[in-house]
């Protein structure tokens, strides 16, 4: 069988569009059959809502339905059958105004346009009991981290509830892409998420070199792959030293944290960005991995995995360790998979989900990955998860770099030429968070018309909310650092 | 005793429970940056901290009643006079009369309910969790301490603090009765100071701490004022050990006895270290069984004593 496409394109004149509703049966009759929906988002135009969906199956990879309907139309909401379609709608809601009937939790999701000033209006849910005491968190925080509001409904020391309200991020990133040459925003699409910049440089360049109709050498894809393990790891590190910071485990805090400078420094010393941006562009990579940035890489690998050894043990075998995050912030396997959850988080709790080996495209069939999984869905699970994921990334990258017939793109750029019009590319890349994807579209004159952006945090934000149910509240911190979410990646 | 040995005592002790605060926060950080392979900061850190909060104005919220700025003062006085009633050196103490233990403990209690009432007055959710938090666990550390004294009550029939812990080594069961004191007196100084595994001193998460929580509206000199508080806290019970443990009289050896009551404070500060270097924060629910492990071990001791005798 063909490895499936971590790309789709299709010319947008084949897609017969549906009514509404038969694109929302048609993605609950997927979601009824095992498949997952990767996102459903619309777009205004001349007649109406261009609504798009794109489901993943195991048999067949990638595909894509489409509906158009009129300005401000009703339609049942698939939600009320399948709750992982929760933040499309609201987010099609917000953005189209298209309006699910019978969505049990149509509330803004990120405050866009004409609602930005609005946000004190937020529709909180409310326990109500002699008891119960809210606490607010934020949106400004004790610390550098990105701005988000926490509201807990708490009973005592137990949290009962957890409502989180992002959207102060809000930079209208999707149609600020939309304002300049797609060739020359890979600058911009680096920035989305800081910590997620090569993940989103591959979909976005990825997407252009498609709607082009170039294909490039596959030393190319090598140079990138690399450069996403690279960021795989160190990403996990930040979180990995915030979980050893958050819990006062001293040795863990940092070592975790120098050993995350080692990679980006290696990331640095290759590129010239720590983060890796600068790095890909349309039509090849800038920083070609030569030789010497071979060896320089396996050997910064080499001293890393072993003081990484040391610390993971130490980590894993400490009591006091153990006993603050077993059982805590557990998601079940059910409520994953409910809630649509994805990347790292939904193969915590036994979701066996990764773009890498779902969609593996040339690239992950040739050298594939491992799809690691943990059962447990509680912050240990999450914390070992990351530690097997580093190593799984080290190993994937020695075997790249170490194969002298794995040849790597120099850094010479191919111009990938004028896009062609109405085609619709959706690319989706297996970040350290989980899936990004990407979503281009051009019109008649070969101009983009439309620029759909998604994070993974987008759907695990929720995922955390329920994970802190029913936990105490001093446990929220660690929490939320086993997920490691994205405020700017949600907000856009 | 002479009046000129008591004044010379007196002002070695106050030198002492006034400037090892800072020296004790530098020693604790210091353990803590090599053990986390790094050189740290200097030892008298704490100390400069302290003076550049002093410098500044502070910020006070306009919900807050005087009592908010008050309540800062008031702890740190409570817990300089606690000071003052605790030995260090042996079994001397500036202030020291019958039963003044009782004045010890209801003096940290007034700082306790302080800081409580301080936090309070600003009206906000974390300060009213932390208030919370150590009402709660403030009920697991108290009997700990009176069961402590019990036990030395019991072994040497002194009648006030000083003479109590400093003449316990001289009772026949002291050997035995010595290593769960300590322990129990360890557990009561990560408490009340704020120490890992019961609270994070170094934590900017709100929803995790209990001291630092409500102390979070505070600012300049009263954050000062808070600061240095706890840490003559940490200071005091280091120095019970101290005054415990000393091998010298301190009225026929002075200088040995002081230099031994340096070294065991300088030791209770590296092992407090240790400890937060080594191990993660307990979870807050298990943080009150921590503390009632120390009231049953000294509940133990004072059965122990009592059997003995």
């Amino acid at each position: 069988m063909q490895p499936h496409a971590s790309a789709l394109t299709t010319p947008t004149r084949e897609l017969a569009p549906l009514t509404l509703a038969a694109l929302v049966d048609a993605c609950a009759d997927a979601l009824a059959a095992g498949s997952r929906i990767v996102t459903l988002y619309g777009r205004r135009a001349a007649s109406g809502v261009v609504v798009t969906a794109v489901v993943q199956s195991a048999a067949s990879g990638l595909r894509l339905l489409r509906a158009t309907a009129g300005d401000g139309a009703h339609y049942p909401s698939l939600t009320a059958r399948f709750p992982a379609a929760q933040m499309f709608e609201r987010e099609l809601w917000e953005q189209t105004g298209l309006v699910p009937d019978g969505h049990p939790w149509l509330k803004p999701v990120r405050f866009e346009g004409a609602r930005q000033q609005r946000m004190a209006e937020y529709p909180f849910f409310t326990v109500r009991g002699q008891d119960v005491h809210e606490v607010g968190v934020g949106p400004v925080h004790a610390g550098v981290i990105e701005p988000g509001h926490f509201r807990f409904m708490c009973h005592g020391e137990r949290v009962q509830h957890l409502e989180i309200q992002l959207g102060y991020q809000h930079r209208g990133v999707e149609s600020l892409l939309l304002a300049r040459p797609p060739h020359a925003a890979t600058s911009l699409v680096e920035s989305i998420a800081g910590d997620t910049s090569i993940a989103y440089a591959w979909g976005w360049c990825a997407a252009v070199e498609a709607l082009a109709g170039v294909t490039l050498a596959p030393g190319v894809e090598r140079v990138r792959g690399v450069a996403l393990e690279l960021e795989r790891i160190a990403m996990h590190l930040v979180a990995l030293t915030g979980l050893a910071t958050d819990i006062a485990f001293l040795q863990g805090g940092t070592t975790y944290g120098r050993l995350r400078t080692a990679i980006i420094n290696a990331t640095m010393r290759v590129c010239g960005s720590r983060f890796g941006r600068g790095w890909l562009r349309p039509g090849g990579v800038r920083h070609a991995i030569d030789d010497e940035r071979r060896r320089d890489l396996l050997d910064t690998l080499a001293a890393f995995s072993k003081d990484l050894a040391e610390v993971d043990a130490l980590m894993l075998a400490s009591r006091s360790v153990r006993s603050r995050f077993t059982g805590t912030g557990i998601v079940t396997p059910q409520a994953a998979r409910d809630l649509g959850l994805v990347g790292l988080a939904a193969r915590a709790s036994g979701v066996a989900t990764d773009a890498r080996t779902d969609l593996p495209g040339r690239l992950h069939s040739e050298h594939p990955v491992e799809l690691l999984t943990e059962d447990a869905g509680d912050c240990q699970a999450r914390l070992q998860l990351r530690m097997r994921e580093i190593g799984a990334s080290v190993q994937w990258l020695r075997r790249v770099l170490e194969s002298p017939a794995a040849e790597l793109a120099d850094d010479r750029l191919v111009a990938p030429g004028a896009l062609r019009p109405d085609m619709l590319c959706v690319t989706v890349r297996e970040g350290f968070r989980g899936p990004v994807v990407q979503a281009l579209e051009t019109g008649a004159d070969g101009r983009l018309v439309h620029c759909k952006l998604q994070d993974p945090s987008m759907q695990n934000w929720f995922g955390l909310a329920l994970a802190v149910r029913d936990n105490e509240i001093s446990d929220f911190p660690i929490c939320n650092k086993s997920f490691d979410l994205s405020y700017c990646g949600n907000d856009l | 005793m002479n009046a000129q040995p008591f004044a010379a005592l007196a002002v070695v002790h106050v030198a002492i429970v006034l400037a090892m605060p800072v020296l004790m926060i530098g020693l604790v950080n210091r353990t803590k940056s090599w053990w986390g392979g790094r050189r740290g900061p200097g030892l008298l850190q704490s100390g400069w901290d302290l003076l550049r909060l002093l410098r500044k104005r502070s910020v006070v919220s306009t919900v807050t009643t005087p009592l908010f700025r008050a309540g800062a003062w008031v702890v740190l006085a409570a817990s300089v006079l606690a000071a003052q009633v605790a030995p260090v050196l042996g079994p001397f103490a500036p202030i020291a009369f019958a039963h003044d233990f009782i004045v010890l403990a209801y003096t940290l209690g007034l700082a306790r309910l302080f800081l409580m009432l301080s936090a309070l007055d600003v009206g906000s959710a974390f300060e009213g969790m932390g208030g919370a938090r150590e009402a709660s666990f403030t009920t697991f550390i108290e009997p700990a301490l009176f069961l402590l004294i019990g036990t030395a009550l019991v072994g040497t029939g002194e009648t006030s603090f000083a003479g109590l812990v400093g003449h316990w080594h001289a009772s026949p069961a002291f050997a035995w009765l010595a290593p769960p004191a300590v322990l129990v007196l360890f557990v009561l100084l990560q408490a009340e100071a704020a120490r890992v595994p019961v609270d994070d001193p170094a934590t900017h998460l709100e929803l995790t701490m209990i001291h630092e929580v409500m102390v979070l509206d505070h600012s300049g000199p009263e954050l000062a004022a808070m600061q240095y508080a706890a840490a003559i806290k940490m200071t005091m019970y280091a120095g019970l050990i101290a005054a415990l443990l000393n091998p010298f009289d301190v009225f026929a050896a002075p200088l040995p006895a002081i230099a031994a009551t340096l070294a065991i404070m300088a030791a209770v500060a590296v092992a407090v270290g240790c400890v937060e270097s080594l191990t993660a924060r307990l979870r807050m629910r298990l943080v009150p069984g921590y503390l009632a492990l120390a009231t049953a071990l000294a509940a133990l001791g004072l059965l122990a004593a009592a059997s003995l005798a």
